[in-house]
């Protein structure tokens, strides 16, 4: 474990799901989780279907699936604090930030390919 | 170069994990390293010794455990994954209270950092998905 201690990677969490439908999105945020006690460089991405991950007023009373939802605000708390959104996602879904429960850094396909570029992990989900 | 490998959908459904099985094997006949096998999702299904395949078809979840015994191989299904879709092994079985377990030879169950620490120690993580 010490060759561990000091080693400063940057993860990038790709989240290219819907919610609900599959466990993908779940799932993926399990990870962020854990994986913050690590204290990695970790940035998390929002596409295709992925930007609905972060939609204000999910209700999933009615689908008996647990509203996973709130625990995106509480990220900062875990110091995960980089959040991008992948701007033609968003809009194709016709959303702008003032939809989504937590702030975001909106980035068109030149800047998102440039974020994946920089990244020495990236975890596809 | 010293890889990592993540397998997130299960056998047979999807050819993730034949990918990554060939991928793994090949790197090793290659004198590469593998520092780890993390079985997430649907992967975890990878893992289970109650597996019955049609004779005349590939046998995944066998030729998983005897690459990792020819090669000393470290394949770990993610334990909350693992749990959710009924993969228990014998200490996980007593901790629930269930009557059986279902890990097979090769495998063992961990946690989520095992994920994170193979990210940080390979050069490469090589994610096999959908």
């Amino acid at each position: 474990m010490d060759e561990m201690e000091g080693t400063i990677k940057k993860f990038l969490y790709l989240n290219r799901r819907a919610p609900y439908g599959t466990i993908y999105a779940l799932e993926s945020l399990e990870v962020v989780l854990i994986g913050a006690a690590f204290d990695q460089d970790v940035s998390l991405a929002f596409i295709d279907d992925g930007v609905y991950q972060l939609k204000k007023n999910q209700d999933t009373v009615k689908v008996e699936m647990k509203n996973f939802s709130p625990t995106y605000r509480a990220l900062e708390g875990y110091d995960v604090e980089k959040l991008y959104v992948d701007k033609a996602s968003l809009e194709a879904r016709g959303l702008t930030t003032e939809d989504l429960v937590v702030p975001v850094q909106v980035l068109d396909v030149a800047q998102m390919t440039e974020l994946m570029a920089q990244q020495d992990v990236v975890l596809s989900f | 170069m010293k890889f990592g490998i993540l397998v997130n959908e299960g056998p047979y459904q999807h050819q993730a994990s034949d990918s990554a099985y060939q991928f793994t094997k090949t790197a090793l006949e290659k004198g590469h390293e593998i520092f780890r096998v993390f079985f997430y999702h649907d992967g975890v299904n990878n893992g289970t010794r109650l597996t019955v395949p049609p004779q005349d078809d590939r046998h995944i979840v066998n030729r998983w455990s005897e690459l990792a015994q020819k090669y000393n191989l470290d394949l770990v299904l993610c334990i909350a994954a693992a749990q959710r879709r009924g993969m228990l092994d014998e200490n996980e079985a007593k901790r629930q209270g269930k009557d059986a377990n279902n890990i097979a030879p090769g495998f063992r169950i961990s946690g989520l950092g095992q994920l994170v620490e193979a990210g940080i120690q390979s050069e490469r993580l090589v994610v096999f998905g959908d």
